[in-house]
């Protein structure tokens, strides 16, 4: 390993890292004006130009907090929960393939922190894994509210990556390619994977949002029901970390159906404009249309969590076990049906 | 360096299931067996099998352990609610442990470790080559398996199920 390519990595993590986290930063901005939009309301805009400066008002709020750590709860473990919540939702990004490769200096660097045979079990993985956060925060807080809603959080995540997978492998039997990288080159021009697998789109975007525990599927934190659910015990910047991270993943998955569906940083007449803007700024440009597609997306968990109410947790677990995972049976049935015909043809 | 390496995971692997037996908190428990799990991962990794190290982490730590997590804090279990376990059962546990490690060392004894196979593929362990083994040479025992498999998850729903009421 040379010096170069280690600090190539380094740099590009860094800039991965600070720029999921402003993106979270500013979600929590966005969450709120687009809740006054579609609330015929104002929103924030005291802080700064039209409200520019809230999320560091908040933040700087957050740290200043006092920590509360109840008393008969296990020390190690509530702290441990927010700190694994945002160390999951953090590294999902390294398989993500934000650009082409682009040319500095003689030099070709990929925009993508590693590019390994498995990079899509890679993501689920890290998904399964993210409930390990709320969980042991919740179980930690010694409290009944937090331990239902932590139980809460366990079976749905349990029961929504069943059909999540399963429409992974639909995926996968078009692609036939486990490489996040692989599969966005393969849609070029046009040959974008919503084509190919609507219904496989849909059943992945409900299991994200369940994944996710956004409206109408955030029953962990259900506060009409629960309080807070797990995070009901926590206070200052541990508080943080938990809504920090529910962005955090709101991003990822949004960059994730990006990337896997639509395209990723694949636009109509790429060819052409690489050609003119040349090996930088070409790919560049790829990686701002990535950005957009993931922005619409996000744009979309905030429109949804403002229009759809609640599920009850029956309903919840009937969508999951009764709806999405036959649909994702039939779609992978479906699907090798016609890849068999279509491959006899 | 693989190699010290290796023997450091190892080490860690061993110290954690150490601590799955001793801690008193079951919950504590599961979450060393969870820490457990992934040093094995890293094995898997050190010996170049990316799909096993990512089925181990997804199946193992993502789903298995929060399912274990998950009833251990629906019954909630801490030192007051312990059920107190007879001794007919901690005899049996024993003599059961003891039968396991007998066998473990037979099975030790009868490998023939100064002479370790060396795999003729290198890169058995990735997706692809997987795959194709396991659909060729190996196709009866994987479709045997999956058989083994679901008639388990069938007998679950079935023990699970409720009798059917009597009385209409």
């Amino acid at each position: 390993m040379e010096l170069a390519f280690v600090i190539e990595k380094f740099v590009l993590i860094t800039v991965i890292f600070s720029l999921s986290l402003v993106v979270a930063m500013y979600s929590t901005l966005a969450e709120r004006k687009i809740a006054a939009f579609l609330q015929d309301r104002i929103g924030p805009n005291r802080a700064g130009p039209g409200g520019m400066f809230q999320p560091l008002a908040d933040g700087a709020k957050m740290f200043f907090k006092e920590e509360i750590i109840p008393a008969d709860s296990s020390k190690f473990l509530f702290i441990a929960g927010p700190s694994l919540a945002i160390l999951t939702a953090c590294i999902g990004s390294a398989v993500i393939p934000w650009g082409q490769n682009i040319l500095i200096a003689g030099r070709t660097v990929s925009l993508q922190v590693t590019d390994i045979n498995v990079g899509i079990l890679y993501i689920f993985g890290v998904v399964s894994l993210g409930v390990y956060g709320v969980m042991i925060g919740g179980w930690a807080s010694n409290n009944k509210f937090s331990l239902m809603g932590a139980i809460r959080a366990a079976s749905q995540n349990i029961s929504y990556e069943i059909p999540m997978g399963l429409s992974i492998i639909a995926l996968l039997l078009v692609t036939g390619t486990l490489s996040l990288k692989e599969i966005t080159e393969q849609q070029h021009g046009w040959h974008w994977n919503i084509l190919y697998q609507p219904l496989g789109f849909i059943l992945f975007l409900v299991c994200s949002f369940a994944e996710t525990n956004r409206t109408p599927f955030d029953l962990p934190e259900c506060e009409t029901e629960l309080v807070g659910g797990y995070h009901t015990e926590y206070s200052s910047m541990k508080l943080g970390f938990f809504l920090f991270a529910e962005y955090i993943n709101m991003f990822i998955s949004s960059a994730v159906m990006a990337t896997l569906y639509f395209g990723g940083y694949n636009y109509p007449g790429m060819d052409w404009v690489n050609n003119a803007m040349g090996p930088l700024w070409g790919p560049l440009i790829g990686m701002v249309v990535l950005f957009a597609k993931i922005f619409a997306f996000i744009f979309f968990f905030m429109w949804v969590r403002w229009t759809v109410p609640r599920f009850r947790y029956d309903q919840l677990m009937n969508l999951g076990w009764k709806v999405l995972i036959p649909l994702a049976i039939a779609n992978i049935v479906i699907t090798g049906v016609w890849i068999t015909i279509y491959d006899k043809l | 360096m693989s190699i010290s390496l290796f023997y450091f995971i190892a080490f860690l692997s061993i110290f954690f299931s150490l601590l799955v037996i001793f801690s008193k908190n079951p919950v504590h428990s599961v979450l060393y067996l969870i820490i457990t799990f992934f040093t094995f991962t890293i094995h898997y990794i050190l010996l170049n099998a990316q799909f096993l190290a990512i089925v181990n982490f997804i199946v193992y730590m993502g789903a298995i352990m929060v399912l274990f997590l998950f009833v251990l804090m629906l019954l909630n279990l801490n030192k007051e609610s312990e059920p107190a376990k007879s001794n007919l059962l901690k005899i049996a546990g024993v003599v059961a442990g003891m039968c396991l490690l007998v066998t473990l060392v037979g099975s030790m004894k009868v490998l023939d470790t100064s002479n370790p196979v060396v795999l003729q593929n290198q890169n058995l362990g990735l997706v692809k080559n997987l795959g194709k083994v396991l659909f060729s040479e190996f196709l009866l025992p994987f479709e045997v398996s999956s058989i083994l498999l679901l008639s388990a998850m069938v007998g679950a729903v079935l023990l699970a199920k409720k009798e059917p009421k009597l009385y209409k």
